[in-house]
C-alpha cells in the first residue's frame, strides 16, 4: 500500500474496524524522518538515519475498548489489526464513559500553527554545527577539559487523525536542535553541564558558538562545589528548573490523576493555591510553540486555558474521557501515543512573567540556595511531597558565592506553591514548559 | 549451556525473518559487504519483531487493553570510535542496501568489499525456556490475574480506596548478523505486573506500590500466590504510609533492606562503571581499576547468564554472549561494562553488556543484573547495631550524574530506627550520596541477598532497558536523607 496516502490508510483501517464489528473507532497515523549527529572533540562521533511510520488504532464494541498499532502497513496486516482490536475489545470490561469525544468539541477548522518549515540539512551541515557548538565550549575555558560532544538533530512528522465521528485532520511539523555536554576539571574534581537550543524554524535556532559558550558557563561554574550543613533557607528556581515545577502541577490537574485520587490538588478547584501574582497557562495553539497542535489526540479543538487564575486554581485539563468521568468537558488536551489510548497532556505550559529581575530577586536572598540541577524522581502525586537530589550556587547576603552539590531540597508542592516569593521578569518560550525564575520562601536543604 | 532437546532458539529466530522479509542469507551477506568499507571496523544488522500486549484494571475493572506490533531493522557501521546507524520500519533488500549506504558514510572512504561470509551460531546460554510463551496464554487468563490483584489488595484493609494494576507480556524475537563472521538470533520473553494501591483515611491518602516479573512463563506469577503477595504488599505500604511522618533531613546512618533498594549499586557504581563513559574518561570512576572504591565487605557482580530474570540475555545486542562480570572484589574496583565497540577502544573484552531499545536504537554499554554478595551478618543484628537512623525498603527510581559522581534513589518506604527497633514510617524521601565514595561508608552487609522481583527499567540516553537488581541488608553510615524535618 506504500502507494496510498496516510489518510487513504486511515480511511480503509476506520472501514475495516466496521466491518470487524466495531461501533465506534478512531486510528492515528504518523511518519516522519530524522537525522541525529553528534561530534566529540572535534571528532565525528555519530549519524543516524531513519525513517519511521507508525499506525494506531483504537475501537469500541458497545463500551468496550482497546487500542493496537503496528509499524506494518500492508494490506492483510492492516485487516488483520482491524479484526485482532475488536477481538480483544471483546474480552475487556465494558465502560460506560468509554467513547469518542462529542462531536461539537472537535475542531471545525484546522488552523495554521506555522509548525512546519522543512529544510534539507544534510550530513556535514548537521555536523558542522555540532563541532561549531564543541569547539565554542572547548575553547571558551582551558579548564573545559573534555565533553561529551555537540549534537545537531532534525525531524519532520506528518500526523493524520481520523474516526467513525467524520472527522479527518492532519498536520505536519518539524524540528531542529543543537546541543552541547562539556566536561571541566579542576583539582581533582570533574563537572559537566549543558545547554541546548529547540526549534520549529531552523532559522530560529540560537547561534551555535552562543549556546557552546554557555554550555561552558554552566559546567565552569560547578567547579570547585561543596556540601552545605542541613537547612531550612529560600530557595531560587533558576528558569529551566521551575519549569520542572510546572510539569508537577500539570501532572497533578491532569483528569486521570484526579478520578485516580492520585492527585494533591484533588478538590481544590476554585482555591487559592498560590500568590495573587501567579498566572499558569497551557496554550495549545501558540504560533511556531514546540507543544502546539492544531487539534489534540482526539480530534478535538486545542485552545488557550487558564490553569492558576492570580493564585486562584481556575482549571483542571481535560481529554474527553477523564472529563466525562468527572462531569467536566475536555479542554483539548487528549495526549495520544500512537500504541495507546489518549491521556492528558499539556501543550505549550508556561508561568506568566512577573516584574523582578534576577537580579532583585537574589539580592532579596540573605542566605540560600540558588538551584540549577535536580535529579531523581522524588515526587509524591498523591501527596505532593517532593524530594529531589539538587545542585546549585550558594546565595550569601544577595550574591552567588560558591556552586553547592550533594544536597536535597524537600517540602511539599502545596506549600511550595503557596510560597512562591517572586516570579522573575525573563520568560523564553525555548521548550514547551517553561518559566521565568523563581523564588520559594523557604525550603529545607538537606546536606552535611 | 545449549539444551539437548529438539528446539534449537538460534535458528528460529533466523528462519523466521528470513521468510517474513523475503531475504535470503546470500543476501544479508551482500549487504553486510556494502555496510564495511576499508576503514570499517566493523557492521551489523538487528532485525527485531516485537509484540507487546499489556492490560491495566483501575476501580475494580479490566477495561484496557492494548497490542502492538512492530518491527524493523537497524544497520550500523563503526570505524574507531565513530558510528554510522540507519533503521527502517520496512525491511526490503533496497531499504537495507540504502540503510548499510548511509551507515557506511561515517567512514571516509566508501567502497564495497563485496559479500562477508556468516555462519550460524547459537547462543551459549538459553536461560529463558519456556514450554508456553506468555503472548501464547489466553486473554481471560490475563485479565482474570487483575481481577485477582484487585480483590487482594481491597481485602488488605478496608481502607484501600483504589487499585491500580497492569500486565504487560512482551515477546521479542531479534536476530544479529555481523561482519565479523556470525549471525545469532534470540526469542525473548518479558512479563510484569505492577500494583499501585491509594489507602484513604479521612483526608490523608497514601499510595503503596509493588510489582514483579521475569523471563519466565505466565503461571510464575500465580505459584507461590506470587501476584496476590505483591497486592497485599502494596496495600500494607499504602496503609502503613497513613501514619508516615515527616522525614528526617541531613546525614545519618542508613540501613538498606534486602532486593529492590539494590538500586543504591545501579546508581552508585553501575552507571560509572559502563564502559563509554570510562572510555571517554567522563565518569567520576574513570581510571581507577584497582583503587578501592567500597568497604572491603563489599563484592559487586553485574550478571546477565541468571535464568529467567528481568535483566538475563542469551545473547545481548550485539549477538555477544552475556556473562557474569565482578564489578567490585572486596572494595576493589576490578571491571567495566562493554559493548563491542567500547572494549575494543579500550583493549579489553567485550562483556555481553551491549544493549539497545529497540532496532530504532545503537547498542551501548548497560547493566544486566547489578547485585552485592551476600555478607555475613544477620539482619536483624543490622538493625539492632543502629541507635538512630533510617530503615528504608522500597525505593521510586534513582538518577546518577557520572560525571561528579552524585547519585539519588527515592526511598518510598522507609522507617526511623530507633534504639535499634524499627519504629515509626516516614514520608517519602530522597537519599542522596557520591557515587565513589558511598560504598567506602558500607559498614555491615547481611547475610540475606535477594534480588529484586522483577520490576527495574532503566533509562540512558532516551533508551530504555529491563534491568534487575538486588543486595542483602545493609548498613552505610553517613548518608544524606532529603526529608523535611531539619
Amino acid at each position: 500500500m506504500s502507494d496510498w496516502s496516510l489518510e487513504d490508510i486511515a480511511g480503509f483501517v476506520l472501514d475495516e474496524a466496521r466491518r470487524a464489528g466495531a461501533a465506534a473507532a478512531d486510528v492515528m497515523v504518523a511518519e516522519g524522518d530524522s537525522l541525529s549527529t553528534a561530534v566529540r572533540l572535534g571528532e565525528v562521533e555519530k549519524l543516524k538515519r531513519a525513517r519511521g511510520k507508525h499506525l494506531g488504532l483504537r475501537v469500541f464494541l458497545d463500551h468496550r475498548s482497546a487500542v493496537t498499532s503496528s509499524s506494518d502497513f500492508s494490506r492483510d496486516s492492516l485487516v488483520n489489526l482491524a479484526r485482532e482490536t475488536c477481538s480483544l475489545a471483546r474480552v475487556v470490561e465494558a465502560d460506560e464513559y468509554g467513547g469518542l469525544p462529542d462531536p461539537a468539541e472537535l475542531a471545525r477548522e484546522i488552523p495554521d500553527l506555522d509548525l512546519f518549515h522543512p529544510r534539507e540539512v544534510s550530513a556535514e551541515e548537521g555536523l558542522a554545527l555540532a563541532r561549531k557548538a564543541e569547539a565554542a565550549a572547548l575553547h571558551s575555558d582551558p579548564r573545559i577539559s573534555n565533553s561529551e560532544g555537540g549534537e545537531f538533530d532534525c525531524e519532520t512528522r506528518h500526523a493524520v487523525y481520523a474516526s467513525t465521528l467524520g472527522f479527518r485532520g492532519s498536520f505536519r511539523t518539524s524540528s531542529f536542535g543543537i546541543s552541547v555536554v562539556p566536561v571541566a576539571a579542576e583539582n581533582g574534581q570533574m563537572q559537566r553541564d549543558y545547554w541546548y537550543s529547540a526549534k520549529r524554524d531552523f532559522a530560529e535556532l540560537e547561534d551555535a558558538e552562543e549556546i557552546g559558550r554557555t554550555a561552558a558557563r554552566r559546567t565552569l561554574r560547578r567547579l570547585g562545589a561543596r556540601r552545605v550543613p542541613t537547612q531550612q533557607v529560600p530557595v531560587v528556581f533558576e528558569a529551566e528548573m521551575a519549569a520542572s515545577l510546572l510539569r508537577h502541577l500539570a501532572g497533578a490537574v491532569s483528569g486521570y490523576a484526579l478520578y485516580k485520587g492520585m492527585s494533591f490538588l484533588s478538590g481544590k478547584l476554585g482555591e487559592t493555591i498560590a500568590p495573587s501574582f501567579v498566572t499558569v497557562v497551557d496554550d495549545g495553539l501558540m504560533r511556531r510553540g514546540l507543544g502546539s497542535r492544531p487539534f489534540d489526540g482526539e480530534g478535538v479543538r486545542t485552545r488557550r486555558t487558564v490553569i492558576v487564575d492570580r493564585g486562584k486554581l481556575e482549571s483542571y485539563l481535560f481529554d474527553s474521557y477523564s472529563a466525562r468521568k468527572l462531569q467536566a468537558q475536555t479542554t483539548g488536551n487528549a495526549a495520544r501515543s500512537i500504541g495507546d489510548a489518549p491521556h492528558v497532556g499539556s501543550h505549550n505550559l508556561y508561568l506568566e512573567a512577573g516584574t523582578t529581575s534576577t537580579q532583585e530577586i537574589l539580592h532579596s536572598v540573605k542566605r540560600g540556595l540558588y538551584v540549577t540541577e535536580l535529579i531523581g524522581h522524588g515526587v509524591n502525586p498523591v501527596t505532593g511531597d517532593y524530594s529531589r537530589g539538587a545542585a546549585g550556587v550558594w546565595i550569601e547576603d544577595g550574591e552567588l558565592t560558591h556552586p553547592v552539590e550533594e544536597i536535597t531540597v524537600a517540602g511539599n508542592l502545596l506549600k511550595i506553591f503557596q510560597d512562591i516569593e517572586m516570579v522573575g521578569s525573563e520568560l523564553n518560550f525555548r521548550a514547551a514548559t517553561v518559566s521565568p525564575v523563581i523564588k520559594i520562601a523557604q525550603m529545607t536543604v538537606a546536606g552535611a | 549451556m545449549v539444551s539437548e532437546s529438539g528446539r534449537t532458539p538460534a535458528v528460529e529466530p533466523r528462519r523466521f525473518f528470513l521468510e517474513r522479509f523475503g531475504l535470503s542469507e546470500n543476501q544479508l551477506e551482500g549487504v553486510l559487504g556494502s555496510a564495511i568499507a576499508r576503514e570499517v571496523d566493523f557492521a551489523d544488522l538487528y532485525f527485531e519483531f516485537t509484540t507487546v500486549e499489556s492490560f491495566s484494571l483501575e476501580e475494580s475493572t479490566v477495561k484496557k487493553a492494548t497490542k502492538d506490533v512492530s518491527q524493523g531493522v537497524g544497520v550500523r557501521a563503526v570505524a574507531g570510535d565513530k558510528t554510522g546507524y540507519a533503521h527502517s520500519d520496512d525491511v526490503s533488500l533496497e531499504n537495507l542496501r540504502l540503510a548499510a549506504r548511509t551507515a557506511q558514510a561515517i567512514a571516509r572512504e566508501g567502497s564495497d568489499v563485496g559479500p562477508v561470509a556468516v555462519s550460524v551460531q547459537r547462543p551459549t546460554h538459553d536461560l529463558y525456556r519456556l514450554d508456553r510463551p506468555p503472548i501464547e496464554v489466553a486473554l481471560t487468563d490475563k485479565i482474570a490475574l487483575l481481577n485477582q490483584i484487585d480483590i487482594a489488595a481491597r481485602r488488605h484493609d478496608p481502607r484501600i480506596v483504589n487499585v491500580l494494576a497492569s500486565l504487560t507480556v512482551v515477546e521479542k524475537r531479534v536476530l544479529v548478523a555481523s561482519s565479523q563472521g556470525y549471525i545469532v538470533g534470540d526469542v525473548q520473553p518479558l512479563i510484569r505486573v505492577s500494583v499501585a494501591c491509594i489507602a484513604q483515611d479521612g483526608s490523608n491518602r497514601r499510595q503503596g506500590s509493588s510489582g514483579g516479573g521475569g523471563r519466565s512463563q505466565f503461571d510464575y506469577l500465580l505459584e507461590a500466590d506470587r501476584a496476590v503477595d505483591f497486592a497485599r504488599q502494596a496495600a500494607a505500604q499504602a496503609i502503613r504510609n497513613l501514619s508516615a511522618v515527616d522525614a528526617p533531613a541531613g546525614e545519618m546512618t542508613v540501613v538498606l533492606g534486602p532486593g529492590w533498594p539494590g538500586v543504591l549499586l545501579h546508581e552508585a557504581v553501575g552507571h560509572g562503571l559502563e564502559g563509554d563513559f570510562n572510555r571517554k574518561k567522563t565518569s567520576a570512576f574513570a581510571g581507577r581499576i584497582g583503587e578501592r572504591v567500597a568497604s572491603e565487605l563489599c563484592t559487586v557482580i553485574d550478571d546477565g547468564t541468571i535464568a529467567n530474570r528481568r535483566g538475563s540475555l542469551n545473547v545481548d545486542d550485539e549477538g555477544t554472549p552475556t556473562g557474569r562480570t565482578v564489578l567490585i572484589e572486596n572494595g576493589i574496583l576490578r571491571g567495566y561494562l562493554q559493548d563491542k565497540m567500547n572494549a575494543k577502544l579500550m583493549g579489553m573484552a567485550p562483556t555481553g553488556n551491549g544493549r539497545r531499545e529497540s532496532y530504532a536504537h545503537m547498542p551501548m554499554p548497560r547493566m544486566t543484573n547489578t547485585f552485592m554478595l551476600a555478607g555475613e551478618t544477620p539482619p536483624e543484628d543490622i538493625i539492632r547495631s543502629v541507635s538512630s537512623g533510617l530503615y528504608a525498603s522500597y525505593f521510586g527510581g534513582g538518577q546518577v550524574d557520572i560525571t561528579n559522581g552524585k547519585f539519588v534513589f527515592s526511598a518510598s518506604e522507609a522507617y526511623l530506627i530507633e534504639d535499634g527497633k524499627i519504629t515509626r514510617p516516614v514520608k517519602d524521601a530522597t537519599l542522596i550520596g557520591n557515587g565513589p565514595d558511598a560504598l567506602t561508608r558500607i559498614k555491615l552487609v547481611g547475610s540475606d541477598l535477594q534480588l529484586d522481583t522483577g520490576i527495574g527499567t532503566c533509562g540512558k540516553d532516551g533508551q530504555s532497558v529491563p534491568v534487575g537488581v538486588g543486595m542483602p541488608t545493609v548498613r552505610i553510615d553517613g548518608m544524606t536523607v532529603g526529608g523535611t524535618a531539619a
